[in-house]
């Protein structure tokens, strides 16, 4: 535990301080650029851009060695990873605007070929003398253990860059996200600004490949923007507030991974991402689950409240359990089920609404007034007391009460 | 073509054609559906799911294996759906967290757990061991009439061509119901057809096929299969019963040409090892995808203006 708190405040040696940092870096890129791509509902796209990197780390190192390098540079194997990911990513685009397939056709399309792509490489590399600690492996899951000083500057570096792109770019990409057409009637370049969003996406994946691996960095791309959606409805809160889960998990599981072992720090990253979503799935206010399930039964109990109610001012027995119980809850009648004065008092104004509300519906034309006579909406809320005052007369008139 | 062909050869191939044959199927009906990352998704949570048979039976032997998979893609399928109704995410999204959380949960409990005795390893997963499945006991054709030889053939071949022939079986069975529910949802539930029944079938025989072919091809072949032979078959025509066969023979053209590509390619060219079969298994089906892309016959849109 001691040793948690201690990696938590960056006190673990300089090392793990820097993959720490330079996680929670990328987590905010991930989170803050995943967003427009949730928003867009193209978050899969990042799944074969991710895949599409392998065959580019192959060739990173096949070229590297065969100039006579060391091959497992970083910044080398990033530089054609991005390559290989961009052609994926051009393939995705190409399929989908050029013949019938489907998005998720040419993602998986792409996705699957491109690993396979890579797969080929990396055996070709195991046969190579050089070849045989190249380690290219780690790729997969992502690797922390023997990250040199550079590494991690060059991902928290990378971090930053894409984070200030993203502050830069955030109304456009706002703007399209939530609607193209109107987005290009503005006069913004869509398909400009989709290809900014994709080559974010794409940094994120590159940078992250060494701390998360490939597989994973998706979830980063994903899984806090969808976190964040349930906490609110504004886009900009969205992007912010993915960011800080995304940077919260990357902190978190770098700290954790570096103060126990066998805790890869991939994987627990994700981990906390998700244990996030989960708690956000069930408890967030409004769109989580239990909210639903509350409002559900907020609602519930005003339908049998207004049924009992009603029942009540006609004089008619009730049946229904749960009518029974949210009555005598509320002290409208008593437990054997006669009404109190105060439920005699709510059924009577109840009765009185009703035909306040079927007056209403033949003088006023204004449906949109009218029509929210939902049995539920007090008639106070919607019209005037001059206006109700007028249908009280109509009431005394015909003498329905 | 002689005996080392029969004996290291040609167990992989059929394996390889009976595991496409199997994933091509279904993904014909995923595609039409738009599901086709579900494979994607499937093949992701196979590894926690074996991780998990390992860890209750501490043995890496088959049929704990399958299990353990087969109970972890239905978690998946129904989480993905629980979390896209209760927290009214879109598809690809819900998904991506499943997929991703369960894959991250299975890596973690490899590493926790003590498995360096056994062969048990994220890459084994992602690559299959395709190239071990040799049939030692062939001395040639003719051991193919030989029983002693026959009854020493891997058991994945039986497996694989038992589960493809069951696919192939459902798929001629429910071809109308399939074909219908595919197509036209509305029109299907309107004739009273069970709608989602037949979706969550389709799925589970995806997941089926997935599972049997994982250990012996690997998850690369598995999504690959899934979607590029049926989606460079759809490029092909017009008609569904048409599309199903150009993906068969699309499936079995990257299963052969793949697996024989990455044993002798490299030779032919001068190297002396060879390389990934699932990967290049995975290219040449690419290959034929990207051709069907530039000259398929009915790859264009229909009834979307021009450009």
């Amino acid at each position: 535990m001691q040793d948690f708190l201690d990696a938590l405040v960056l006190q673990a040696g300089y090392n793990a301080a820097l993959v720490t940092l330079g996680a929670a870096l990328l987590g905010f890129a991930a989170g803050a650029g995943g967003s427009f791509l949730f928003l867009r509902k193209r978050a899969l796209v990042s799944d074969a851009v991710a895949h599409a990197t392998l065959p580019g780390v192959g060739l990173a190192f096949i070229a590297m060695v065969a100039l006579g390098g060391d091959g497992r540079s970083l910044p080398g194997l990033m530089a054609g990873s991005a390559l290989t990911a961009w052609l994926g990513l051009l393939g995705v685009e190409a399929i989908v605007r050029r013949t019938r397939l489907a998005e998720d056709a040419a993602i998986g399309a792409i996705l699957s070929v491109f690993f396979g792509m890579g797969v080929v490489l990396l055996t070709v590399i195991q046969n190579m003398s050089q070849g045989r600690q190249a380690g290219l492996e780690s790729f997969l899951l992502g690797s922390t253990a023997g990250m040199l000083y550079q590494d991690a500057m060059l991902i928290a570096g990378g971090g930053a860059m894409v984070v200030a792109a993203i502050w830069l770019l955030r109304r456009p990409m706002t703007l399209v996200a939530f609607d193209p057409g109107y987005a290009a009637a503005r006069g913004v370049n869509v398909g400009r600004v989709d290809l900014a969003m994709m080559g974010l996406v794409l940094a994120v994946t590159v940078i992250g490949l060494k701390l998360v691996g490939l597989i994973l960095i998706v979830a980063l791309l994903i899984i806090p923007p969808v976190t964040a959606r349930f906490w609110s409805d504004r886009a900009d809160n969205v992007v912010w507030s993915a960011g800080v889960l995304g940077a919260v998990s990357g902190w978190g599981g770098a700290a954790l991974s570096a103060s126990a072992p066998s805790m890869p720090t991939g994987p627990i990253i994700v981990l906390i991402a998700a244990a996030l979503f989960t708690f956000s799935l069930l408890f967030a206010p409004v769109r989580g689950v239990l909210a639903s399930v509350l409002a559900r039964r907020a609602f519930q109990a005003r339908v049998h409240r207004r049924q009992g109610l009603l029942a009540l001012s006609r004089s008619e027995p009730i049946h229904d359990g749960l009518t029974l119980k949210v009555l005598t809850r509320e002290g409208l009648i008593r437990p054997d089920g006669v009404a109190t004065d105060k439920g005699r008092a709510a059924a009577a104004k109840i009765a009185r609404d009703e035909h306040r509300w079927s007056v209403a519906r033949r003088l006023h034309h204004d449906t949109a007034l009218t029509g929210r006579y939902d049995g539920l909406t007090p008639i106070e809320e919607v019209f005037t007391a001059d206006e109700i005052a007028l249908f009280d007369t109509r009431v005394d008139r015909i003498g329905a009460v | 073509m002689g005996a080392d062909f029969v004996q290291f050869s040609l167990t992989p191939i059929l394996v390889g054609i009976f595991a496409a044959v199997a994933c091509a199927l279904p993904g014909n009906f995923l595609i039409l559906r738009r599901q086709a990352l579900i494979g994607d998704a499937i093949s992701h949570v196979v590894l926690p799911g074996i991780v998990v048979a390992f860890l209750i039976t501490g043995t890496v032997t088959t049929w704990p294996m399958l299990l353990g998979a087969a109970g972890a893609a239905l978690v998946a399928v129904v989480l993905i759906e629980a979390v896209r109704r209760l927290g009214r995410i879109e598809p690809g999204a819900a998904m991506g967290v499943v997929f991703t959380s369960l894959f991250a949960g299975g890596v973690l409990l490899l590493e926790q757990s003590d498995t360096s005795a056994v062969h048990l390893d994220v890459e084994h997963a992602l690559m299959g061991n395709l190239e071990q499945l040799i049939w030692l006991r062939a001395e040639g054709w003719g051991s193919l009439l030989d029983p002693v030889a026959l009854a020493a053939l891997p058991r994945e071949l039986t497996r694989m061509a038992v589960v493809a022939a069951i696919i192939a079986g459902l798929t001629l069975v429910f071809w109308r119901p399939l074909k219908l529910a595919s197509f036209d949802e509305g029109f299907a539930r309107a004739l009273g057809l069970p709608v989602s029944l037949i979706g969550f079938g389709l799925v589970s025989a995806a997941a089926a096929a997935a599972v049997a072919a994982f250990d012996a091809v690997g998850s690369i072949i598995v999504i690959a299969m899934f979607i590029c032979p049926p989606a460079a078959a759809r490029l092909m025509t017009n008609s569904l019963g048409r599309q199903v066969g150009w993906s068969l023979v699309f499936a079995t053209v990257s299963a052969v040409f793949g697996y024989v590509l990455a044993g002798y390619g490299p030779i032919w060219l001068g190297a002396t090892n060879s390389v990934s079969a699932a990967g290049m298994v995975a290219l040449v089906s690419g290959v034929i995808l990207a051709l069907a892309c530039m000259f398929g016959p009915a790859r264009k849109r229909v009834g979307v203006a021009a450009g």
